[in-house]
């Protein structure tokens, strides 16, 4: 089956987001993982739409619209983590804990 | 709305057509308006006028002289009736009749009202013009016009009124005039109780007035007269009942303004105001009212209420000779003027409720025109001597000769002497007494002449005949003073003329026409010719009133010792207290009211009505603890406490949540989405 392979790549491109979004302290590295299930994403979409081979190619334009939305996410993303490296010295999440109780 | 309603065809006692007066009567109203115009007019700019606003008030009245004069001739030519209402508010039919009663101001013009109004205006212009020369550097000078335009302009409205209503208005204005005018110099004590004394013993009578009009109105579903007198002249059912009583209601209202026997104790103190004011009160502004509101509803007197005259007649009989002896003690000249028109409103009112209607007007008519002549001349005396007291005056005969002169022509007219104006009304009361056959009361009127004559020949002994007792060197006041006292002296002399019995002067007919121009016809008695009899006993009356004054009070240039000791025992101190009239309102009414009814009232106000509502008061406050301490302290706030507590205690433990840990944030996100994903799978 064709489109089950395209699903187990998107599913485990997923997971290892997931899992790096979860296990790093580095802020651009928990956005490059963002940035991966976000592609993950893209795979199931296209990989979907291929299989049922809509006229009207949902699936591609979805994609695309993700693909820009994920452009714009890091482009806000690297900008906060520049202004807070400047301001701190460094790119650990962990110690960005001012909005705590 | 405007009811215009024209002469109807009812027509007047002679059966002459009525004509609706055209232009002048047209615009009457503006001679109710003028004044009240003047009124404002010097209140606001009077102070910076030249002549403190006396020029506003006298030119008000000078326009309605003119007015009032062209009515008055076009009357004399032919009859005038006029009535407009304006219909101001609905009343409504208050449940006893069907027509709906309704509040109406406008005007009347007709022979009773014009001759009023031209009375009120021409006094009204001399007295003015006189106030002007009089009042010259006194206080409140603006003011003391402003009031005397509201005098004027309220008795305009009330001789205008077309129904009583409006009626009731003017005479409350003029009692309000009254007061200011007669508290002008209020810093005097004395002067501000006469101005309280006169208002409040006309609001003693002014209760019988409204409540008259409550009882009428309602009753014949109209407050006109017209109406009232249409009903009155044609036996009209819806006044079976209330003529009588109201009736009466309305004469003892008219008792107070025209002050008869007993309400009359507020006219001799009303000479605390400035000498113009008594002359136009009791001229033409005031003390008129009354007798022009008989006049006004003199159908209803004459028809119906009939059996009133029974009360009304032996009043004003009292008055007009018991009163008159007051004149005899007083000292001060204006009071033995004032006591004087007491007993002349005697005979005013003893013609109109005895049916002389024209006899009572005709007396007002005359009198008005002496009275004031009399009360300007006693102004000018004051005005040089300074005092109101005769005892200060004397021999002012040569210094003073016009006001002299004016004043001896007004006593002789108002004493009742051939052929001056006195002595043709005062003639014709007695007539008209002697016509209805109140024989007794004819004669106790004969008698009052007397005592007019020997009042008025001693004022004029001890005032202007023997030598001078006062200080100073009084002289002869302005020409604006004694122009007035001139213009008062000539109809003074003459008006009688104008109704002698059976004499008709061509065109212009007589006073009895004038005012005989009415719609409803009425059993008004009038001489038709001269008793000759009755006239030499009023003439005798008169002479021997002179005769005895003059022995008694003559001049006694020597020793001045024989002048006014008059001491008739127990007379003297009666008269001196005005029949202790006076005291038995002070003690009787006045301080048993300030006395033990006021202790009494503050007895029950202090422990009964105070324990009461201080027991309300703590009641209350007990109350109001419980409720604050058992309901809002323990019950509304422990709820609310609870929830403030429940909800901070839970914050407390939920704000353990925010971590700030941005990656366990996201762990509980993949959770969340994780545990989605599963209960999506489970449920599909």
């Amino acid at each position: 089956m064709v489109l089950t392979q395209f699903l187990v790549l998107g599913a485990l491109m997923f997971s290892i987001g997931v899992f790096g979004l979860l296990s790093r302290r580095n802020a651009v590295t928990i956005l490059l993982s963002v940035e991966l299930m976000l592609a993950a994403v893209n795979i199931n979409l296209v990989a979907f739409e291929a299989f049922w081979n809509t006229a009207a190619a949902h699936g591609q334009i979805f994609a695309i619209f993700v693909i820009t939305i994920a452009a714009a996410e890091v482009g806000i993303g690297l900008a906060i983590i520049l202004l807070v490296f400047r301001n701190r010295a460094s790119g650990n999440i962990d110690e960005l804990d001012l909005m705590r109780w | 709305m405007v009811n215009v309603s024209l002469p109807l065809v009812l027509a007047a006692t002679d059966g002459a057509e009525l004509s609706s007066g055209g232009f002048f009567a047209a615009t009457a109203w503006i001679m109710l308006l003028l004044p009240f115009v003047a009124f404002l007019a010097i209140i606001l700019v009077g102070k910076r006028l030249k002549g403190l606003g006396a020029e506003l008030a006298i030119g008000a009245m000078g326009i309605n002289l003119v007015w009032a004069s062209v009515l008055l001739v076009q009357n004399m030519l032919e009859g005038i009736y006029r009535e407009v209402g304006l219909t101001i508010a609905e009343i409504g039919t208050l449940g006893i009749t069907d027509q709906n009663l309704s509040f109406e101001l406008g005007f009347v013009v007709d022979g009773l009202s014009i001759m009023m109004y031209w009375v009120v205006a021409f006094v009204g212009f001399l007295v003015f013009l006189y106030a002007h020369g009089y009042m010259k550097g006194d206080v409140r000078v603006p003011w003391f016009f402003a009031s005397l335009s509201l005098f004027a302009g309220s008795m305009l409205v009330l001789v205008g009124a077309p129904n009583l209503i409006q009626l009731i208005i003017g005479w409350e204005g003029v009692g309000l005039a009254s007061y200011l005018l007669i508290g002008h110099y209020w810093e005097h004590k004395p002067n501000s109780d006469a101005a309280v004394k006169a208002f409040m013993t006309n609001k003693v009578a002014d209760v019988g007035l409204i409540l008259g009009t409550i009882l009428i109105g309602p009753s014949l579903g109209s407050f006109r007269f017209s109406a009232l007198n249409q009903a009155a002249a044609n036996h009209s059912e819806s006044l079976e009942g209330v003529a009588v009583v109201g009736g009466l209601l309305l004469f003892f209202g008219a008792m107070g303004k025209s002050a008869q026997f007993p309400l009359h104790v507020w006219l001799p103190d009303a000479m605390a105001g400035p000498t113009p004011v008594s002359a136009l009160m009791h001229a033409a502004t005031m003390v008129t009212a009354g007798i022009y509101l008989m006049a006004r509803t003199f159908p209803l007197y004459q028809e119906m209420a009939t059996d009133a005259r029974a009360i009304m007649l032996p009043i004003a009989v009292i008055t007009l000779f018991v009163l008159g002896f007051l004149a005899l003690v007083a000292d001060d000249l204006k009071r033995v003027l004032a006591f004087s028109t007491v007993s002349q409103l005697g005979y005013m009112m003893a013609a109109v409720a005895a049916g002389g209607y024209t006899a009572g007007l005709f007396h007002l008519f005359t009198h008005a025109f002496f009275k004031a002549l009399l009360f300007l001349g006693a102004g000018s005396v004051i005005h040089a001597v300074h005092s109101n007291n005769m005892s200060d005056m004397g021999g002012l005969r040569k210094s003073m000769p016009v006001t002299f002169w004016t004043f001896v022509v007004g006593a002789v007219s108002l004493a009742g002497v051939i052929p001056l104006a006195g002595f043709w009304s005062k003639d014709e009361i007695l007539a008209t007494l002697g016509h209805e056959g109140y024989t007794l009361f004819m004669w106790v009127a004969i008698l009052g002449a007397f005592v007019t004559a020997f009042y008025m020949t001693r004022a004029v002994s001890l005032t202007f005949l023997g030598t001078y007792k006062g200080t100073g060197h009084p002289h002869e006041s302005p020409p604006v003073m004694t122009g007035p006292l001139v213009a008062l002296a000539i109809p003074s002399v003459v008006a009688g003329l104008f109704n002698i019995p059976g004499v008709t002067w061509g065109p212009i007919g007589n006073f009895t026409e004038w005012v005989g121009h009415r719609v409803v016809p009425m059993g008004d008695y009038h001489p038709k010719s001269i008793e000759w009899d009755l006239a030499a006993y009023g003439l005798i009356a008169a002479g021997a009133g002179i005769l005895l004054g003059w022995r008694l009070f003559a001049p006694d240039a020597a020793t001045q010792t024989a002048r006014d000791r008059l001491r008739i025992p127990v007379l003297y101190p009666l008269l001196h207290k005005g029949y202790y009239i006076d005291d038995l309102y002070m003690k009787g009414v006045v301080n048993p009211i300030k006395g033990p009814v006021a202790r009494a009232v503050d007895w029950v106000n202090a422990y009964v009505i105070d324990t009461v509502i201080n027991g309300v008061g703590a009641l209350t406050a007990r109350i109001g603890e419980l409720v604050y301490g058992r309901f809002d302290q323990q019950g509304i706030d422990l709820v609310l406490n609870a929830t403030a507590g429940g909800t901070g205690w839970a914050g407390g433990r939920l704000r353990l949540l925010q971590s700030g840990k941005v990656r366990q944030y996201a762990a509980g996100f993949v959770v969340g989405a994780l545990l989605l994903v599963i209960a999506l799978v489970i449920v599909i």
